[in-house]
């Protein structure tokens, strides 16, 4: 990786954090389970990276092993977090 | 990677950023989640379109595999254990992490027999670290709140320089790792001391703090994935990954300064031991029962309510029996509102979904800030299951450990009346002197029960 390339990461770090931070700070506090969950299933995000591991030839190696486990455990992530976090938003009624 | 597939993972950054942003109202947050959903999906499919078809097979069933689980696990909870869901998915999140960075590893130096640029084996290095101690330490948690090993701290002599003496070696077989990645001993040894690490970090903290910690642990996950963004080069995962982080870090902060402590002070762990010692010499509290059929008559003859739930609501599962307490409430015209410390319960929120699961409307679910004015002009306060957010001595005794932590003023109410199964402490470990007080009534029982005992007299009156 060159360097212009990595300081291009560091630039996405930093802003996505800061824009985070703004945008979770307006989240009220009734929010902050359902908030918990859905960002757990967004840390799933780590399926893509599962999935390009497990884009190898054969099972003989070790990676690709790590790959699939990987896959399996960020898809539970990912379809089990967002499902629950539907299912409790849609419990918060107003009467 | 074509321009298309880049697109696409643009989209996807986007849909998180609006996902989330639309979770700042009650109203528009379910649509908020599916947007955020709709992104991963299209992150999904823009990753399958570079996979090799020969891999799809397994590709498929690992998917297959889990969502079946996620499903069923998402589907099948019961709202009282979401503390311990969101712990073992931060979790899974920490080891898929760990394991794809580890899997990168192996692939560039045993299979390709490549060497590692240096950028490349310190992210790897970082992603294996956070991801196991996310891991490990998650687990740990999910077993402390799930009740498979003791929540109060476990502590040893020589726990926090133990701690630093493994986070040293980490260092040092991290550097040993960037010079010569061919030797296996040292991943292996990098992979074992993240694991002990993050057993370490959590066992001495205590079931209480546990929002803090699961906050935290959130936080890493998010971190994991930034930190595999940065070994695959791939800026959807730094976004993702960054945004998680980032909530972590806020709901870490809000968890801490509502129970007035540093985090540092959470993380060493053990609070509340030091101080039940000389607690207990203090002068023991003499209380004023009530029954069943005078808690009815109470509620009859009042204008005003507050409930104040706390973790032990949720563990009688009273949040159904307290709504239709409610019901009858609403029927004789009394002002009935809830009233939420931000640390009641084991997670941020945990009170509002347990709330929100019994039907109650959210416009009634008061924050801390926003309800302690009204405690003074309120005719009767029912405490289910709160204790040290309730503690006056929070506000009058400097010598007590939960002094200075902000407190719903539920004292000031003309009667109260807690529900609590006996005479135990909280966690901190201190009496709570409102116990004491002239205006407070202990209702002795499982709170289910007992509120059961109270709608069904109040039916008859």
């Amino acid at each position: 990786m060159s360097s212009e390339a990595l300081i291009i990461l560091i630039y996405i770090l930093v802003l996505a954090s800061f824009l985070g931070f703004e945008l979770i700070a307006k989240v009220p506090p009734t929010l902050h389970t359902p908030l918990m969950s859905g960002s757990n299933a967004i840390s799933g995000i780590t399926i893509v990276g599962a999935l390009l591991a497990c884009n190898e030839m054969g099972y003989s190696t070790l990676s690709k092993w790590l790959g699939m486990i990987a896959l399996v455990l960020a898809t539970i992530n990912v379809v089990g977090g967002y499902t629950v976090t539907d299912r409790m938003l849609k419990m918060f009624k107003k009467k | 990677m074509s321009i298309a597939i880049l697109l696409a993972y643009l989209i996807a950054s986007i849909l998180f950023v609006l996902g989330i942003k639309m979770m700042n109202k009650t109203k528009s947050a379910r649509q908020g989640n599916r947007l955020s959903a709709l992104g991963m999906l299209i992150a999904i499919v823009a990753t399958l379109l570079q996979i090799e078809v020969i891999s799809l097979v397994e590709i498929f069933g690992c998917i297959v595999l889990g969502s079946a689980i996620g499903l069923y696990y998402a589907n099948k909870v019961e709202m009282t254990k979401m503390p311990e869901m969101v712990a073992l998915f931060n979790g899974f999140g920490g080891l898929a992490s760990f394991a794809v960075a580890l899997s990168d590893f192996f692939l560039r130096t045993e299979v390709n027999m490549e060497s590692i640029e240096l950028v490349t084996v310190i992210s790897i290095i970082v992603s294996v670290f956070i991801g196991g101690v996310t891991f490990t330490g998650s687990i740990v948690a999910f077993l402390k709140l799930n009740g498979n090993i003791s929540g109060s701290p476990i502590t040893f002599k020589g726990q926090h320089p133990l701690n630093l003496i493994l986070f040293i070696s980490f260092l040092a077989a991290a550097t040993f790792t960037v010079i010569d990645q061919s030797d296996p001993i040292l991943i292996i040894a990098l992979i074992v001391i993240s694991l002990i690490l993050g057993i370490l970090t959590v066992i001495p903290i205590g079931g209480a703090d546990m929002p803090v910690v699961i906050s935290l642990l959130n936080s890493y996950s998010g971190m994991a994935a930034c930190a595999t963004g940065f070994i695959l080069n791939n800026n959807v995962l730094i976004v993702a990954g960054s945004l998680v982080g980032a909530s972590g870090i806020i709901l870490t902060q809000i968890m801490c300064k509502a129970m007035n402590r540093s985090l540092i002070n959470v993380l060493l762990g053990g609070f509340g031991q030091s101080v039940s010692a000389a607690a207990a010499d203090g002068p023991s509290i003499t209380v004023k029962e009530i029954g069943v059929e005078e808690t009815a008559m109470l509620f009859d003859s009042v204008s005003s309510v507050i409930v104040v739930p706390g973790y032990g609501m949720a563990v009688a599962q009273a949040q159904h029996v307290i709504r239709e307490l409610m019901e009858q409430c609403e029927k004789r015209n009394i002002d009935f509102k809830f009233a939420i410390h931000p640390v009641a319960g084991r997670m941020p929120g945990h009170m509002n979904v347990l709330l929100a699961e019994a039907n109650i409307s959210y416009d009634k679910l008061i924050e801390m800030e926003s309800i302690n004015d009204d405690f003074q002009n309120t005719d009767l306060v029912l405490i289910v299951g709160a204790n040290d957010v309730v503690n006056p001595a929070a506000r009058n005794n400097p010598q007590s450990p939960i002094y200075g932590m902000p407190i719903l003023n539920a004292d000031k109410a003309r009667t109260v009346i807690v529900s609590k199964r006996s005479m135990g402490k909280g966690y901190a470990g201190v009496e709570n002197e409102l116990f004491g007080y002239p205006n407070c009534l202990m209702l002795f029982g499982d709170a289910k029960q007992t509120i059961t005992k109270v709608v069904s007299e109040m039916k008859e009156m």
